[in-house]
């Protein structure tokens, strides 16, 4: 058999050298998760390659220089025109070089791919907890790839020194300009001088394909690395524990489909590069700062920053001969500082709150944790509704609404929405938890009528099947308060529950771990429906949490309580 | 006998004739209309164009405008707008306005040509102004693309964007895209500034710089798209939509497809 | 689970699913029912298994012996994204160091349905053999079509994306109907070891730490110790001394443009200078740079001017000949024509747009809105200073040009700004 031989041969030599038989057994043994969800990452992982790839095809022909040409290239509009040699590269490749146009398009689309795979991954990370222990370092990791990716796209596609891009670095050095006491340091070390010098491209082409390219690929190494050293979590299910990962091993199944998914990637890449224009810079035309186009934006990743800037009032102060721009560094700093600083902190900030300090393998189901559920979906409206106001002159235009009156919606949306939708958020949540209860207790309709003796007709239903089962139990039970609940007269409560602290804390534990739980064992779930349905008659929803009603039920391990009343279920 | 007489009983003689008498006609209208077209010389007005522009003014103006074309609460002053102000407005079909809004849309002409001409005839008799500009003024192939563009961007890009695709202004107005207009009524908008767009004379922006900048927005907008579809080539915003809902998705139902488990038969 | 309420201690990891609320507990309702009995008795959470002990042998060592039946794959009522029930198996022996052990076979050697399987293959191999011709495709195109016209560069785009597009879905579909219908369906599992090491691994590390720390006298010699620590200050400070050269020194020069007395303005794009008489149509603007400074973009960058006609009585004015809010200074002005800053003071983009019935100058990046005939005061948007007015006159040959520079700080604010 030609294959032994060859294990025998090619593999014997490399194990000789590297003694890597068991270890390559336990890397192709590997066990990885299914579910569609987790290729989310792989999107990420496979627009970067492409990066790499078509970005290496660029510098080929990418002349890093803001020194002044006349073009007399293919573009036949622009000829004699005067332009920095970057931008007259930039033309080149598009109409000089076969398959350059191709390429960067490629190279813009996997930009804009990978920013908005970034964004969706994170969403779902956080959505099914999958940050927890063992993984907030991942977490971070990945925190700081979506602030990489960010300024890496921004470098990028400012180096062709276009119209539109140009007036970009504009604002980045008018940004840069207003911050209290180094600001204009800052801006002249960045520019190497006044706005905008030549110096600006050559910088950012050296950072844009070495530096954080690096970067970019270290953590990412290092992120890829420690999932697979601690294994991916997995969605619950019927066979799925704390202690085991169920799917498919990696040889040859993973990297089958790891594989076609990269080529999936590369496809959609390349149709979008042949189908849908990007960054014609051809239109805009080279840069000069007298000239300005309505609708102008960043890439759309930069979209909340943008509108950051247009949502904010008029607000400076002057204080013994110093400017306090506030209307400038305020939106530059704070949306994108409270996000990601929360993001960061919000691993440890919620097992402080929960004391929940176990390792998690299984994913969370999101209704399953309304509160934290609820922050997300405010968080992802506060960036939606930055998002948008970064683009109103274009919705003004295209939808006739007037232009200052986006800008009021914003200003008030951007309050009032993330509000909104943290309520709604999780009433939506505890009612599909309710719903869930609902299967268990009574069971799945089968469409079977029967009548009874007395002449009342019911339906029939039947026990939910074993793996729907295991997903609709797959609840946390957290106990009603944190340890001590209560603390009797003359006990001193441990350290992370003294004074105001551990007030706060107990408090925004009710909260964070507010959630249905699951039906207790009093006679509810044989499938007949006893009319006792956990839907609130007495508005009860959440009994199980206040420290009254704690009556020492954990132990039944549903927290339900099922003290003075049996028909209280919480 | 000459040779027609010998035809004349030809079966195909009565349509030789009537064919001869429509080419004849045909030719000499053309001849006799050819100076009157939309962008005649402004030297060519006589009193029966003024006339009948008056008759149409009072017709379909001056409940508006005024019975002298005086202005009134809910119309300007048309006294000193000039020929050029009222073919553009009425080219476009901007006038006869619908209803008062913050700006006034090109809509479907109302006028022929002709009637066009006689109102602009009119309003220039009236009170003087800039008049029509002629076939060459506007004439795109006399234009440099490049200096156009330069002038576009500095000048012009801040409301209807780099290519002429329009922009927001204030208060439900905008500046329109630029995709229709004729190089006789681009040049007569920056002539004119109509409604909320200023004004540039021909000594500030000379007939020549005018040209160039026709030159670069009718050319620019028949520009094919070497990269594909423009989506719609307001720049970053339609991309963005795009790799979320078009990548972004199409990744996601690969993802689907590929994770799914499939039983003994396709599912 | 972590329904103990011991004071003081918090929630511990006890190694059974967290999603096992009630497993174990009184299994008088028929949904718990479903947890303790089924088919499977190792493949839903550990029953009975509590404390830490998950190396995995108990559970899976029954099914890794063959007297579990494995689950048919191919069982109907699939959910997408939900894998089927699995047999449990070990990956690793169980103490990690026994002699090697014959690995039980585990994935079956074909798929279940030789007929389907077949016709699989028929399809993965057309996906395959259509993306080689997509692909050699892609180099017929790239030599015969050229680029260097508009339109070349499209077709070659169309045709070259077209081609590598098919190449790499075909070969992405060929892939997946591989995985999915000519790979036998199976599902493994693999055990979870604890993350943290135990506690000897712990103590010995500790130990060895602890003794190399001793023999390095690291923490018994403070003076080499502290020492050491200041000699790294100057070197980790040192890079950010070597920036210092990226740029100069602000200075002063954020406080000035080139504008001065007697330079003409120029009209961006055409460079000519331009007389009241010529500038003479109300709602009339244009961009103006410096005489001398058309080409330079760091002057421009700050000394971009806008010239803006008005009627007589438009314009508020003040008699003073210094910057009064809301006013225009009318020594500055030449037969109502105004010179604003082109420059926003919000964050520096050319605010270009004007409005000549409002009057209003809108910077198109964010919005901040100037009234023209107040002294360019900001009336909407993130700007918070007026544009500053350029102090103009007229030359001997009628040209209009600056009489000095602008009185205040073009362009956006910053901290020395007073």
């Amino acid at each position: 058999m030609s294959v032994d031989r060859a294990l025998e041969g090619v593999g014997g030599w490399l194990d000789d050298r590297f003694h890597g038989a068991r270890g390559f057994r336990v890397f192709m043994r590997k066990i990885f998760p299914d579910h569609w969800s987790f290729l989310l990452g792989e999107i990420i992982l496979y627009s970067f390659v492409i990066l790499l790839l078509t970005g290496t095809f660029l510098t080929l022909w990418f002349q890093p220089s803001m020194t002044e040409v006349t073009y007399h290239g293919s573009y036949t509009p622009l000829d004699g025109v005067r332009m920095s040699q970057a931008y007259a590269s930039t033309l080149h490749i598009s109409f000089d070089v076969r398959g350059g146009l191709l390429i960067r398009q490629i190279h813009h689309w996997a930009a804009d791919l990978f920013m908005a795979a970034i964004f969706a991954h994170m969403i779902r990370i956080f959505f099914t907890a999958s940050y927890r222990k063992p993984r907030e370092v991942n977490w971070l990791i990945g925190i700081i790839l979506l602030t990489l990716g960010l300024i890496e796209g921004l470098f990028g596609y400012s180096l062709p020194d276009d119209l539109l891009s140009g007036a970009g670095l504009r604002i980045l050095e008018g940004v840069t300009q207003s911050i209290p006491i180094v600001g204009t340091y800052l801006a002249f070390f960045l520019f190497g001088g006044a706005f905008p010098g030549n110096q600006i491209i050559p910088r950012l082409y050296i950072l844009h394909v070495l530096v954080i390219p690096g970067l970019l690929l270290a953590l990412v190494t290092a992120h890829l690395f420690i999932m697979f050293h601690q294994k991916h979590t997995q969605m619950p299910a019927k066979g799925h524990t704390n202690e085991n990962v169920v799917g498919q091993p990696m040889y040859p199944y993973f990297m089958a489909k790891t594989g076609a998914f990269f080529f999936f990637t590369f496809a959609v890449l390349a149709l979008a590069a042949t189908f849908a224009q990007v960054n014609p810079i051809w239109l805009y035309g080279p840069y000069n700062p007298v000239a300005m186009s309505a609708g102008s934006q960043p890439d759309f990743y930069m979209g909340a920053l943008e509108g950051s800037l247009r949502i904010m009032p008029a607000w400076q102060w002057v204080f013994f001969g110093h400017t306090f721009a506030f209307n400038v560094f305020v939106p530059a700093l704070l949306p994108l500082g409270l996000v990601f600083g929360l993001a960061a902190l919000w691993p440890f900030l919620e097992q402080w709150i929960t004391g929940d300090r176990r390792e998690h393998h299984i994913n969370d189901r999101p209704r399953n944790a309304p509160t934290r559920t609820a922050i997300g979906i405010a968080v992802i409206t506060f960036w939606g509704v930055l998002w948008a106001e970064g683009a109103n002159d274009v919705i003004a235009d295209h939808f006739d609404v007037p232009l200052y009156t986006i800008t009021w919606i914003a200003r008030i949306g951007i309050f009032v929405g993330p509000a909104i939708a943290y309520i709604v958020t999780k009433r939506i949540c505890l009612g599909l938890q309710r719903k869930d209860n609902h299967l268990l207790e009574h069971g799945v309709e089968t469409g079977i009528i029967r009548q009874m003796p007395g002449g009342e007709f019911i339906e029939e239903t039947r026990p939910v099947d074993e793996e729907a089962l295991a997903v609709l139990t797959a609840r946390h039970n957290f106990p009603p308060a944190l340890p001590p609940g209560d603390t009797a007269a003359g006990e001193v409560p441990p350290t992370g529950m003294r004074g105001t602290v551990g007030k706060v804390r107990q408090r925004l534990y009710r909260v964070v771990t507010e959630s249905l739980p699951l039906p207790g064992p009093n006679g509810h779930g044989n499938g007949h429906g006893n009319g006792h349905a956990i839907e609130g008659e007495d508005g009860h929803e959440r009994a199980a949490l206040g420290p009254g009603e704690a009556t020492g039920h954990g132990a039944t391990g549903t927290g339900s309580t099922h003290g003075d009343t049996g028909d209280e279920h919480s | 006998m000459s040779w027609i007489t010998a035809r004349r009983r030809h079966p195909a003689a009565g349509y030789a004739i009537v064919a001869f008498v429509l080419v004849l006609i045909g030719v000499g209208y053309a001849v006799v209309t050819s100076g009157s077209a939309t962008a005649a010389a402004p030297a060519a007005a006589n009193s029966a164009q003024i006339a009948e522009g008056h008759s149409l003014f009072e017709e379909n103006c001056s409940s508006c405008h005024g019975i002298f074309a005086q202005g009134s609460a809910e119309a300007p002053s048309l006294i000193g707008v000039g020929g050029a102000a009222v073919d553009f407005q009425v080219s476009t079909g901007r006038m006869p306005a619908a209803e008062l809004g913050a700006e006034q849309p090109r809509k479907p002409v109302k006028f022929t040509p002709s009637q066009i001409a006689a109102l602009a005839a009119f309003i220039q008799d009236l009170g003087g102004g800039p008049p029509i500009p002629t076939a060459a003024q506007v004439n795109p192939n006399a234009g440099n693309y490049g200096l156009g563009q330069q002038l576009f961007v500095a000048d012009c890009a801040a409301c209807h964007n780099f290519v002429g695709a329009g922009g927001a202004l204030t208060y439900g107005k905008y500046a329109p895209s630029l995709t229709e207009a004729t190089p006789t009524q681009i040049y007569e908008a920056m002539l004119t500034g109509p409604e909320a767009m200023p004004v540039f004379n021909d000594l500030t922006v000379t007939p020549q710089e005018k040209r160039d900048i026709i030159a670069y927005v009718t050319q620019v907008r028949t520009q094919p798209n070497p990269g594909g579809f423009s989506l719609g080539r307001v720049g970053p915003v339609t991309e963005g939509l795009v790799a979320f809902l078009g990548l972004l998705l199409f990744m996601v139902l690969a993802a689907m497809w590929i994770t799914a488990k499939h039983g003994k038969a396709h599912e | 689970m972590s329904n103990t309420n011991s004071p003081g201690s918090d929630p511990e990891f006890t190694g059974s699913s967290s999603g096992s609320a009630a497993q174990g507990e009184s299994g008088d309702t028929a949904w718990q029912e479903y947890l303790t009995g089924g088919e499977h008795g190792a493949g839903v959470s550990g029953t009975g298994v509590s404390g830490a002990d998950v190396s995995g042998g108990s559970v899976s060592g029954a099914s890794a012996s063959g007297d579990v039946e494995p689950e048919i794959p191919g069982t109907p009522r699939r959910v997408i994204g939900t894998p089927p029930p699995a047999v449990a198996r070990t990956m690793l022996p169980a103490s990690g160091h026994d002699g090697p052990q014959p690995p039980a076979r585990e994935l079956p050697a074909g798929p279940e349905d030789p007929v389907h399987a077949k016709r699989a293959e028929r399809v993965v191999a057309a996906c395959f053999l259509l993306s080689m011709l997509a692909g050699f495709g892609f180099l017929v195109a790239y030599s015969l079509i050229g680029v260097g016209t508009i339109e070349k560069v499209h077709h070659s785009n169309l045709a070259l994306g077209l081609c590598l597009s098919l190449m790499m879905l075909l070969l992405a579909v060929g892939a997946t109907i591989w995985v999915r219908h000519l790979m036998p369906n199976v599902e493994l599992t693999e055990q979870r070891h604890p993350l943290a090491s135990d506690r000897q691994d712990r103590e010995a590390f500790k130990e060895t730490f602890t003794e190399g720390a001793e023999a390095s006298q690291f923490v018994k010699r403070p003076l080499v110790r502290r020492s050491l620590i200041a000699a790294t200050v100057p070197l980790a400070i040192a890079p950010l001394f070597l920036l210092r050269d990226l740029g100069p020194l602000p200075g002063t020069s954020l406080d000035y443009t080139v504008w001065r007395k007697g330079l003409r303005l120029l009209i961006y794009g055409t460079n000519r200078p331009i007389t009241p008489a010529e500038f003479s149509s109300p709602g009339s603007i244009i961009s103006v740079v410096p005489e001398g400074y058309q080409d330079d973009f760091d002057a421009l960058a700050k000394a971009a001017v806008v010239i803006i006609k008005f009627r007589p009585g438009q314009l508020q004015f003040t008699s003073e000949n210094h910057a009064v809010p809301n006013k225009v200074v009318q020594n500055w002005t030449v037969d109502n024509i105004v010179a604003y800053s082109k420059i926003c003071t919000h964050v520096g983009c050319p605010a270009a747009l004007y409005e000549q019935t409002t009057h209003y100058i809108l910077c198109p990046c964010h919005q901040s809105t100037f009234l023209a005939t107040e002294g360019a005061r900001v009336i909407f948007g993130p700007a918070t200073r007026p544009l500053p007015q350029l102090p103009m006159g007229v030359d001997a040959q009628g040209y209009l040009i600056a009489t000095g520079d602008f009185q205040e700080p073009v362009g956006p604010s910053f901290w020395e700004r007073s």
